[in-house]
Formats: C-alpha cells, structure tokens, sequence
C-alpha cells in the first residue's frame, strides 16, 4: 500500500451558475520516501491538489488514504489532527507569526499536539539545529534574512516528524542562491528518507526532484503512472 | 493546547496592543467601579436609613394616639371620646399579650409657643418634652450616660426633675468644642416653662457611625462660631451637631415623670380647673414582629372595650418608614445598577470591537495555526480567552478603582451615610466583568473559528 492514495479526486467549486473543475478525476500514488513535485501553470489547480493531499481541504468526490486513513469524510476536527501529527507545510511566504520568536514559532505545532513545555523546547531546539539555526532561537522573524526564516519554517514543519512535508514554492520569495540552500535541504531531507512533495510553476526547480507530475486544466497530464 | 497555554497566548496579545487593550479596558474598568460604587453608596444609605430606624425604636415600637376627628359614622359621638387615658394603659398591660411593654406619655411640643428652658440667660426649645414612665428609656433607645434616669418614686411623688439630651446640654450650657471641655450639668437646676426642674441625668450623645467616625477622626467641620458672625444674628435652628434629623431628635430631649408633668403642667393650660388627665401617646412594644397584624387587633379590641366603642384613637406604626427605605433602597438599586449596566454594556461592545478589529488584523495567523493543527475549537477558545482576559485584568483593574471612585464620591456625597464596599458586590462586579468578557468575544471567536485555513493562508 503506498503512503498516499488518490482516487478519482474530484474538487469542483460553483461560481453562481457556473461549475469549476479545479481538479478533475486525478487518480496518484505517492511512496512512502519518494520526492515528488508538482508543476503547472497558476490556474492549473495544482494547489487545490497540494490542498487536498495537505487536508486542508477536502474532495468533492473520489476517495484519498494517507498513512492508511481514509480522509475524503474526515471531519474538520480530525483533518486538524492529521495536520498537526502527519504533515508538515513549508509555504513560499515563510508564514511565521511575527509575535513569537524563533523557537516559539518552532513550538508551535507540538503546542497544539499537546506536548509538555520541556519535551517542546527540547524538541524545537533540535529542529533547529537541524537547520543550522539554534544560536538564532530567540531572535524575532523579522530579524532574520528570508533564507533563514524559511529554514525556521522548515524545522517547524519537522518538528512534529511528519509522514510527508509539503513545500509550496519554498524559493519563490528568495533570490536563487538562498534557494539553491533551500532546495539543497529538500535533497537533504529525501536522502534521510523523507517523502516530500514540491509544489511549483518552475520546471527548473521541480527538476531536482526524481518524480515530476504535471497538472493541467485540472488533470494529471504526465507522470501519474508509478 | 491546553488552557494554560491559551491563557498565556491571550496576554501575549494583551501586551504586544498595550495602549489598545488599555482602552479597551477602560470601558470595563469605568463599568466595573461604577457598579461597586453605586451599590457602596446605596449600601451605605440603607446603613444610615436603617441605623435611624432602630434608633427610633425600630419597627417592634407602636403608638397610639389620640384621634380627635372620629369616624363618620360615630361624629355625633364626639363629645363623648374620652381620649387616651391610663385606664387603656392598665386595659392593656392586662389584656394584650402580644404587648410587651406599655408606656403612657404626655408629650408637650409645639404646644401654645412650645416648651422653652431656661439657664442663666441661655435659652432652649426641647424637640420632644415628655413626662413619661421610667421604662421610657427602653422604648425610645435612650441610654443615660451621666446621672440617672427618674424612678418610680420620682414619678409617685411628682418631684421636679428631668433627663435631658445632650443637644439640650449645648444650647444652656454651651458645646463640649466651644468651652473646651464636656459639661455634664447633673444636679444643676433650670427652669421649664418658669418651673424649677432639677436635671437629674443626661443620656449619651446620640449620632450615626458616621458622624462617630467623624468626630473620632476630629474630621467634623468646626461649629458655626459665634464670635464672628455674619450679618445680623439669627437663629439657625437646631443643627449645632449637623446630621440626621433623628439623632437631633433624640440629643433635643428632655424627659420628666408623668404625674409631674400632669400636675405642673396639665392643671395649668386650659380654661377648666379639672387638670386634664388625657395622655398624648402611648407608646408599646410588640412581642414579635412577625405578629404585628394580630398585635395590633388585639390592641383594638381592648381599647374599644375601653372606648366604649368609640374609634377615637389611631395606631402610629413604623412600618410605613421601613417600607419607605426599602422603596428608597429599591429604586436606589435599579437606577444603580442601570447605569452600572449600561457602561457595562459599552465596555462589552468595545471588547467585541477590539476584538473584531484584532481577528481581521490576524487571519493570516489563523490560517497558520490551523495548518500546523488548529482545530476550529482551539482558535475559538483562544479568542474567547483572550476577550475574557482583557475583561477580567479590566474587572480587576476596576475593582481596585472602585475604592477610588468611592473615596471620591464619599467626599461631596450630600448625605450623611459613608459608601460601603461589600464583598458581595465585589464578586458580582468582578463576575460581571468576566461574563462581559464571554459574551463579547462569542462572535469574534465564532467568525475567526469559522476561516477557512487555506482563504486565510492566502491573505495579503
């Protein structure tokens, strides 16, 4: 059984009379270690797929296992649990709270998990480290370059040792070389056997990963098949 | 989360928003101290009001009294009433049970001119002149503090003597703050309507716990001195101790025995020889308050046995004056507590405001809480704690305040009643607050609960 099964997704919004197909009949397999990207153009609905597959959302129709739980019917509660122990997101706006320093920010998700403040620190200092980025825990977002907060973001996804890590446009908002550092991390990271999906519009970034699929008007146009 | 975490996570944003939470606050502060100083100012009238009462005997003392205009049935009977007389008062102390003490009295004021004393040049106009029985004292809550009160053989005997109070004692003899000194004038001899009256006894000074405060603090504003006077000399009444009206009542008394008031001052008014042997009052105290309706049939029935069925008599009771505070207190209260809850209430909206304010200003933090793990209940409980704590650091706040506002309005409060700060309404207001607090922040929290994590992780 693999980690992520999709089938037959279909998400379909109304616009007044009108239906949108953001996702239409896409059917995916996803390993457990496999690094995945996810490229089309804006409008493709790719994120609406990221969406789905991160359980911020759910399917109109079609069915979709993660970690052996089927979650088309989850309720909002238990896709808020699934989020929390299963998934990590790293976004292309860094979004971390501006009011909680580094390490504060690191906790975040383990607080909503329900750790114990020791166990949390402990943990979120070791994050950290695993960015390079201890010596910085107490210093505010704003303090930090954008290569560094986005590395914060990545040990705060981490910290709850997720299944799968979803980067959607981790380098868009950094110039190439601080992305280059990023995406480096990513290689890092599949190479400890992490499954970690990319999302983005740059076939040049998606080219580092093994595995690219395509998504276009909604379907998968190629690399579906395993 | 857990709740500690939540609680932390509110004065976080408390304090990053200082001077907004702090004016946010202020509604609630201003509705929380104005609630505990309405409720200190009412609670401190009701003390007064009801300190006056007991002092007047409290609600177990009834009178009766004459009643000259009769009935309209029994008009034709009127010379035949034959008044209040000691014969009720034996009836009663026989036959009325539910009585326990009967006390008759002659009381002489506003009589003809009224009653004037007299000492060495220095001239005084008792508020109350009774000739009554010794156990007066008991009915009316006076207390002799100096000398004695009159006794049985005072009474049989008709002598000349009197106890009087100490308003009687400032106006013949001077005020303790005027001669530097307190004059205790037993034993001294003045003059009652030009009869030699020996003073036999002098009853404490009575005021209200306020006044005693007053004075014991030496906080009392000095008497009105004579030494330099403005404009023509007048008299300002009886208000050398200032106060309750009650308490002046009671200092401007002067008792003497029945009989020496029957026979020195009864058989010499009128145009009769026969001394009139008509009392004024009798004054009795009820065994049970509780038993009030049935005490006071039983005094009927007896006195019309005595009255030969005639109503010519009428029941004074104090009833009608508790009512009136309660009234007073009553009303007092809502119109309080109105105000009180209508600040209250634009507290509550402001708190709902700040927070709206605040949720729009943090969707995309929502947004990034629910994507690490939020659940839609977590981000409810967390803008629901952080309006309850804004509430209740301002309920506090205002708590502290109230003492404040108390002293403030204690300092030009008109009446004589210190504002009293009861733990009661501390509590209530403190309650309030944090309620205030709940409600206003159910919308706020329901709207930022109900985001959609990934509109939210969306906005700019």
């Amino acid at each position: 059984m693999a980690l992520v099964e999709l089938r037959n997704i279909s998400k379909v919004y109304r616009l007044g009379e009108e239906e949108i197909r953001a996702l239409d009949d896409v059917t995916l397999d996803i390993e457990k270690g496999e690094f995945l990207s996810i490229i089309g153009p804006s409008g493709s609905g790719k994120s609406t797929l990221m969406h789905i597959l991160g359980c911020l959302d759910t399917p109109t129709r079609g069915t979709i296992q993660l970690d052996g739980l089927m979650i088309q019917d989850a309720s909002p509660r238990e896709l808020a649990r699934i989020r929390n122990e299963k998934i990590g997101f790293v976004f292309q706006f860094f979004n971390l709270l501006p009011k909680l320093n580094v390490v504060q920010n690191v906790e975040l998700p383990m607080i909503y998990g329900g750790w114990k403040a020791r166990e949390r620190r402990e943990r979120a200092m070791e994050a950290l480290r695993r960015v390079q980025l201890e010596n910085r825990s107490r210093h505010r977002p704003s303090q930090l370059s954008g290569g560094q907060q986005q590395r914060v973001a990545i040990a705060r996804a981490l910290v709850n040792d997720p299944r799968i890590l979803f980067a959607d446009e981790p380098t868009g908002n950094l110039d190439s070389h601080t992305g280059e550092i990023i995406l480096g991390m990513f290689r890092d990271l599949h190479a400890e056997g992490r499954t970690i999906i990319l999302v983005t519009h740059d076939a040049e970034i998606a080219a580092i990963s093994p595995r690219r699929i395509e998504i276009r008007d909604g379907k998968v146009a190629s690399g579906g098949g395993t | 989360m857990n709740v500690w975490n939540t609680i932390g996570t509110g004065f976080k944003e408390i304090w990053a928003h200082k001077f907004r939470s702090l004016l946010t606050m202020l509604g609630i502060i201003l509705g929380v101290s104005s609630l505990v100083a309405m409720s200190a100012l009412v609670k401190g009238m009701e003390h007064g009001l009801k300190e006056a009462l007991v002092a007047m005997g409290g609600l177990e003392k009834i009178r009766i009294e004459q009643q000259s205009e009769l009935p309209l049935y029994q008009r034709h009977l009127a010379d035949q009433a034959a008044g209040v007389t000691m014969g009720d008062v034996h009836a009663l102390r026989c036959s009325a049970p539910l009585v326990e003490q009967v006390t008759p009295s002659v009381d002489l004021f506003g009589w003809g001119g009224g009653t004037v004393l007299t000492y060495r040049g220095e001239s005084a106009r008792p508020f109350m002149f009774s000739g009554t029985w010794p156990d007066a004292l008991r009915i009316h809550e006076h207390v002799v503090a100096h000398g004695r009160m009159f006794n049985e053989v005072d009474d049989a005997q008709a002598r000349n003597v009197c106890v009087i109070g100490t308003g009687i004692r400032d106006e013949l003899f001077g005020l303790p703050e005027e001669t530097g000194r307190t004059i205790v004038p037993v034993g001294e001899s003045i003059l009652i309507n030009g009869q030699p009256f020996t003073i036999i006894g002098m009853f404490e000074h009575y005021e209200s716990e306020q006044e005693r405060e007053r004075r014991l603090s030496g906080t009392n504003p000095p008497p009105r001195s004579a030494a330099n006077p403005t404009g023509p000399t007048r008299n300002r009444g009886h208000s050398h101790s200032g106060g309750n009206f009650v308490f002046r009542l009671k200092n401007n008394t002067v008792l003497i025995p029945l009989n020496t008031m029957l026979i020195k001052f009864r058989s010499a008014v009128g145009v009769s020889a026969t001394p009139d042997a008509r009392l004024t009052t009798i004054n009795m105290k009820i065994v049970d308050i509780e038993r009030l309706e049935q005490a006071l049939q039983q005094v009927r029935n007896v006195l019309m046995v005595t009255h030969k069925g005639i109503e010519d008599f009428a029941f004074r009771t104090q009833e009608d004056w508790a009512e009136q505070i309660t009234t007073v207190i009553r009303n007092s209260r809502i119109s309080g507590t109105m105000i009180a809850a209508i600040s209250l209430l634009v507290g509550g909206i402001g708190i709902m405001n700040i927070m709206l304010a605040s949720i729009s200003e943090r969707v995309r933090e929502i947004g990034i809480r629910k994507a690490v793990g939020a659940t839609t209940g977590g981000i409810f409980l967390q803008i629901l704690v952080e309006s309850v704590v804004i509430a209740m650091v301002g309920g506090a706040v205002g708590v502290g305040a109230s003492f404040l506002l108390v002293k403030v309005i204690a300092s030009f409060t008109p009446t004589d009643n210190a504002p009293m700060v009861t733990w009661l309404s501390l509590t209530l207001a403190f309650v309030c607050s944090a309620s205030v607090g709940v409600i206003a922040g159910l919308f706020p929290a329901f709207k930022a609960s109900r985001l959609d994590p990934i509109q939210a992780l969306r906005y700019e």
